[in-house]
């Protein structure tokens, strides 16, 4: 196991130097000198600091050169300087990964929880009105635009109920403290964790349904059948544990749209996490920030999939160390 | 193609007719299609025009049937005119998704060996990247612009199709016609062509029409940020224009939701309905 997960921790580090590489030439595409591009367009009057950033990237040297030092300070977890918000992007990052890390794991959870519960609860009758009703509400939810589910909850839940708050991260100068801010947060975190899950919660709905009715028809189900197993013991011991198998190799695939969508949720909500950074970046065209925030969270897609790989190994001990 | 082609196709297309999620999803787009065409016609003047006060509710003005956003724009005008820009992006960014992922994953099939092996790690790379980021760091940096937005979309939803092609072209490869063809001497692009991939068509026109429904998200999605091209009306950019005011009007986010909704529903339904009519042994699969 632990050759293995060194295994995979090298392969995540060659993936993310290959986007790092990538995201060097991306700021190439950019019509203009890198360095104006780097500085963004409030730092482009300031000539002195552009300086800095062209001796600083190698920027008057060969292409070969300049990669190696874009590379290096990367490497160094020096992402560069947001003159717009007069930070180190590496801290404006650092300070805004908890929430979206609270975020996209509170989503997750939910989305597979549930999905894999109705997902089953459609297999196990497979035809009837309750499976017709969970596949029809799923495939409605594959089909929603995050950014409008989001906008629609709010005018639901928050303008016209009254029930939960429809931004931020918690209320600002309540002053709470302990367990009071830890629940203030949690009733702030249920709408935008809710709307980002429904599209990832369809996704596992549709899968773990179409994997349980797979296994369903397999030999040793019949043979615990024969053997006069109770319907209930059958699908959870025997069905829904084969079955949920291609549904963490999805959640592990699913990683890369989820950490995407926050960008979407968070700026609805007014989430402080990175993806509403990037909304921030954008609209600024903080070229710099916004490659930060993108490098970072193919960091954390890579981190997630390995995750998902070690459970995946953890459930199906049958895969062995050579794949 | 064997013999037996046509009558098989005209099978398949009775399979589709008795899908009524099929059916039903093909009427929504054949509607959506009317809209782009008519958007012109009915409405000439330009969806960023201001024709009435800010802020009419839906359904209380006849020459404004859907209201008027808070710089009193036709909403209904709008959802016309966004219909030719979501058509317009869903169907070429899959074109040419096509056009980067097919050739890749007929050659990783079909060579093997060490060719495969890079280009499946550079679909990986591709794949774990978070496309919807991509798209949005690929779309500031060039520009929005209609063919931007393409370009982005294009460039993170190719790796499914490569995967796809790979593994379909993987299991011809070792068949007696694609073996014949080799002993006789045909080129490998001649037998790609001719032999391997017109077999590979139905889970492709399957995955393609899924990703259309993929892309006008994605799409929709770029616009709602503002990376729109800013001269074409968007069912996003309208979402978008109305997020700040939608406690006083829901009528002018609602409705572009909706719309991109249906429109999205109706492209998976059609998949659907072309996956069980064109692959019936996979129809359970997905």
């Amino acid at each position: 196991m632990g050759l293995f997960i060194a295994r995979r921790i090298g392969k995540g580090v060659v993936v993310l130097l290959a986007i790092v590489v990538l995201n060097f030439f991306l700021i190439r595409l950019a019509p203009g000198d890198p360095a104006l591009v780097m500085a963004g367009e409030a730092g482009a009057a300031d000539e002195v600091f552009v300086a800095q950033l062209r001796e600083k990237f190698a920027l008057d040297q060969p292409l070969p050169r300049q990669l190696a030092s874009y590379v290096r300070n990367i490497v160094g977890l020096d992402l560069g300087y947001s003159v717009r918000q007069q930070m180190p992007v590496a801290t404006l990052i650092g300070d805004r990964l908890p929430a979206t890390l609270l975020l996209t794991g509170t989503a997750f959870l939910i989305s597979l929880a549930l999905g894999v519960l109705f997902g089953a609860l459609a297999a196990r009758r497979a035809g009837s009105l309750a499976d017709t009703a969970i596949t029809g509400v799923a495939l409605l939810f594959y089909a929603t635009p995050l950014f409008w589910v989001s906008l629609m909850a709010i005018i639901v839940f928050s303008v016209r109920l009254d029930w939960l708050p429809s931004f931020g991260f918690e209320t600002v100068g309540a002053g709470y403290a302990g367990l009071a801010r830890a629940a203030d947060i949690a009733h702030h975190l249920v709408l935008p964790a809710m709307t980002l899950g429904l599209f990832f919660m369809a996704v596992y709905v549709r899968m773990t349904r179409a994997s349980m009715l797979e296994v369903m028809g397999l030999d040793f189900v019949k043979t615990a059948r024969a053997k006069g197993l109770a319907e209930g013991v059958i699908q959870r011991r025997h069905v829904l544990r084969n079955a949920l198998l291609p549904v963490v190799t999805l959640a592990g695939l699913q990683a890369g749209t989820l950490v995407g969508g926050a960008v979407l949720t968070e700026t609805v909500f007014a989430w402080p996490g990175i993806g509403r950074l990037m909304y921030e970046a954008l609209l600024q065209r903080d070229y710099n920030l916004l490659l930060g925030v993108f490098v970072v969270s193919s960091g954390m897609v890579l981190v997630f999939n390995l995750v998902t790989d070690v459970v995946y190994r953890v459930v199906d001990p049958r895969i062995e160390a050579a794949r | 193609m064997s013999p037996a082609g046509p009558a098989r196709r005209r099978g398949a297309l009775a399979a589709f007719g008795r899908h009524p999620g099929a059916v039903a999803g093909s009427a929504i787009l054949v509607a959506v299609v009317a809209a782009a065409l008519l958007a012109p016609l009915l409405y000439p003047a330009s969806p960023w025009r201001m024709v009435q006060r800010p802020f009419v509710p839906p359904f209380t003005l006849e020459r404004v049937p859907l209201g008027t956003d808070a710089l009193g724009r036709d909403i209904a005008a709008g959802l016309m005119h966004g219909a030719s820009v979501s058509l317009v992006v869903g169907l070429v960014s899959t074109l040419a998704a096509l056009v980067i992922g097919v050739p890749l994953g007929a050659l990783a099939g079909y060579l093997g060996g060490r060719v495969d092996d890079a280009l499946m790690r550079f679909t990986e790379l591709f794949q774990t990247v978070p496309s919807f980021a991509l798209a949005i760091v690929l779309v500031a940096i060039l520009q929005p612009s209609l063919s931007s937005m393409i370009l982005a979309i294009a460039l993170v939803s190719w790796p499914p199709v490569t995967r796809l092609v790979r593994g379909e072209v993987l299991s011809l490869r070792s068949r007696e016609y694609v073996q014949a063809a080799i002993v006789t001497g045909q080129t490998t692009f001649t037998i790609l062509r001719r032999e391997v991939l017109p077999n590979t068509l139905s889970p492709i026109v399957v995955l393609a029409s899924l990703m259309v429904a993929t892309a006008i998200l994605l799409e929709s999605s770029l616009s709602f940020l503002g990376l729109g091209d800013p001269n074409r009306m968007s069912w996003g950019f309208m979402v978008g224009a109305g997020r700040t005011v939608i406690r006083q009007a829901w009528w002018i986010t609602a409705f572009p939701g909706v719309v991109i909704l249906l429109t999205v529903l109706a492209l998976n339904l059609i998949g659907e309905g072309l996956n069980d009519a064109l692959n019936p042994r996979l129809a359970r699969e997905r």
